[in-house]
């Protein structure tokens, strides 16, 4: 009795606070028929939107996954001074709100700031562009490939490694030939992570993308500028863009689970 | 939070391996350019504040009306949180049932949906043209543009929180002892109470806390829904986004890192009362 109690509940719950919402963005989406669907999204404004979402994402995932595979190694595999330190900074930027983040980055890169003074110039102007999209994306999304990496390589040992140095491997090659494949799970659930959160950044990049139409804005923020200009159609087809990526988000979630080795909770 | 504990022992013969001085290099230089330095503008910025006028910012009905907003509300969400959250991990990991798969998966949607969707959507459901707001609004209710509106989206964005926080835990119950607990003849309610509750309590501490704070930041899910009226249902966050539109960075500064500070100080707080809780029942139980 209890359990089926306690089911229902949970599922009630989760349907009418998670479920309903989603359901809604479709059916609003949709609500004036297939046509103004697929004009909304084909609209030049929206479609510079994906485009400069994509291109700011692609731009981040690398940059992020050599930071995170070097962090991760640096704290697995070495004892140094300020070792606890460096995890501590690594995983900050989860517990900074994404509006204080762009705040921060626009008082040290802007025109005002100390470095964007520097650098104005010289005619470099960081803020309220592709760059600026591309820095505060990367503090949003630093965390997650590290995160995703260190327990693997904390698990894993340095037997191998170690193995392969007297073997006469060079860095790169116990790189490539020992560890890649180690971590290689670890490594695509954190490149998925990063990958989403690069693209749904909403609050950090809102302060520093300038929001010139066509121009600086992302996805989530032309979604806010069609709905405040009460396009609600135009806005809801953009939103189940995001949406569906969302769901293969989660839907790679589930498969890197259920086919890679069990992750350990962290 | 991640531990580094079980790292090289060997300090007499450090660093055997290659690549030590290019992944710390690598690591440091990305960290002082992406987070060290910007936040260091904060604190610079609050530094060239100074204590009177940090207090004159701070002080304004405005900013302490959207304080107040922001944190009886985050209040508000933690707390459904905590029961709800404990409730979802309670049957996410005690039983198996047909459409538990789904559920698994509904319970990341907030991580994974991007925040100005999950706005967007809550408004879409709860404004009086949506599904449930047009329902309130027959009753003579309404949720969306005001206080409740903002406490329900800090729920949606910060229930993963709790459930993924309080799951662990749950799988490390003895069961065991709630199998003795019910022989020495306990009710229901208190092997839930003693047995099972009591070494939850760390787990649910975290899963609170870490969706408290993360409530205290939301940007995205709330302003949609907020309504945003000065003095009434303007978050702290939106407050920070219009200073900067007017130019007055010193005094977005002094909100935002009065934000950050305690944000950081409630991580610390948490991280410090779980392992003191831990060893605590360890030692009782």
């Amino acid at each position: 009795m209890a359990r089926r109690f306690l089911i229902a509940v949970a599922m009630l719950f989760l349907a009418a606070m998670v479920g309903l919402p989603v359901a809604a963005i479709f059916y609003r989406a949709f609500a004036e028929g297939w046509g103004r669907y697929v004009a909304a999204i084909l609209d030049p404004e929206t479609l510079a939107a994906i485009r400069l979402t994509v291109v700011a994402a692609l731009i981040v995932l690398p940059l992020n996954i050599v930071f995170g595979v070097a962090s991760a190694w640096a704290i697995a595999r070495y004892r140094f001074p300020g070792r606890r330190i460096l995890l501590v900074l690594i995983e900050m930027p989860f517990a900074v709100s994404p509006i204080v983040a762009g705040l921060c980055f626009l008082l040290i890169y802007g025109a005002y700031g100390p470095v964007g003074a520097l650098l104005e110039p010289l005619g470099v102007q960081l803020m309220f562009n592709l760059t600026g999209i591309v820095l505060v994306s990367l503090f949003v999304t630093s965390p997650f490939v590290m995160r995703e990496i260190l327990p693997v390589l904390m698990v894993t040992g340095e037997d191998e490694e170690k193995a392969a140095l007297t073997l006469g491997a060079n860095g790169w090659q116990i790189f490539r030939f020992v560890v890649l494949p180690n971590i290689s799970w670890g490594l695509a659930y954190g490149t998925v992570l990063t990958m989403a959160r690069a693209m749904g950044e909403f609050g950090a990049v809102s302060v520093v993308s300038g929001a010139i139409r066509g121009e600086t804005m992302t996805l989530p923020l032309q979604i806010e500028l069609l709905y405040n200009d009460y396009n609600a159609t135009g806005a809801f087809a953009a939103a189940t863009v995001l949406t569906g990526l969302a769901l293969v988000t989660l839907a790679l979630r589930g498969l890197l689970e259920r086919f890679g080795p069990r992750r350990a909770h962290s | 939070m991640l531990r580094a504990r079980s790292a090289p022992r060997s300090r007499s013969a450090p660093h055997i391996l290659p690549g030590f001085s290019l992944s710390l290099g690598v690591s440091v230089l990305f960290l002082c350019l992406i987070v060290l330095l910007p936040v260091s503008g904060l604190l610079w910025n609050l530094g060239k504040l100074g204590p009177a006028d940090y207090l004159q910012v701070m002080g304004s009905e405005r900013v302490l009306t959207a304080l107040r907003v922001t944190f009886t509300a985050a209040a508000a969400a933690t707390a459904v949180n905590a029961v709800f959250g404990l409730l979802l991990a309670w049957v996410l990991t005690r039983y198996r049932f047909r459409g538990r798969g789904v559920m698994d998966a509904l319970v990341d949607l907030p991580f994974a949906l991007p925040t100005a969707v999950a706005g967007i959507a809550l408004v879409a459901l709860y404004d009086k043209s949506g599904w449930v707001g047009g329902v309130l609004d027959r009753m003579g209710l309404q949720v969306a543009y005001t206080w409740w509106g903002i406490v329900i989206a800090m729920i949606f964005t910060s229930i993963p929180f709790a459930v993924r926080a309080i799951q662990p835990a749950i799988e490390e119950l003895d069961p065991a002892e709630d199998a003795a607990a019910l022989t020495l003849g306990a009710s229901p309610w208190q092997r839930f109470r003693l047995v099972a509750l009591r070494p939850l309590l760390p787990a649910i501490l975290t899963g609170t806390g870490l969706s408290f704070v993360r409530s205290l930041g939301e940007f995205g899910a709330v302003i949609f829904i907020a309504g945003n009226l000065p003095y009434k249902t303007e978050i702290a966050s939106l407050l920070i986004l219009i200073r900067l539109d007017e130019f007055d960075y010193p005094a977005a500064a002094a909100i935002a890192g009065t934000l950050l500070a305690v944000s950081l100080v409630l991580l610390a707080v948490i991280n410090i009362a779980q392992t003191r809780l831990q060893s605590y029942l360890r030692v009782e139980g």
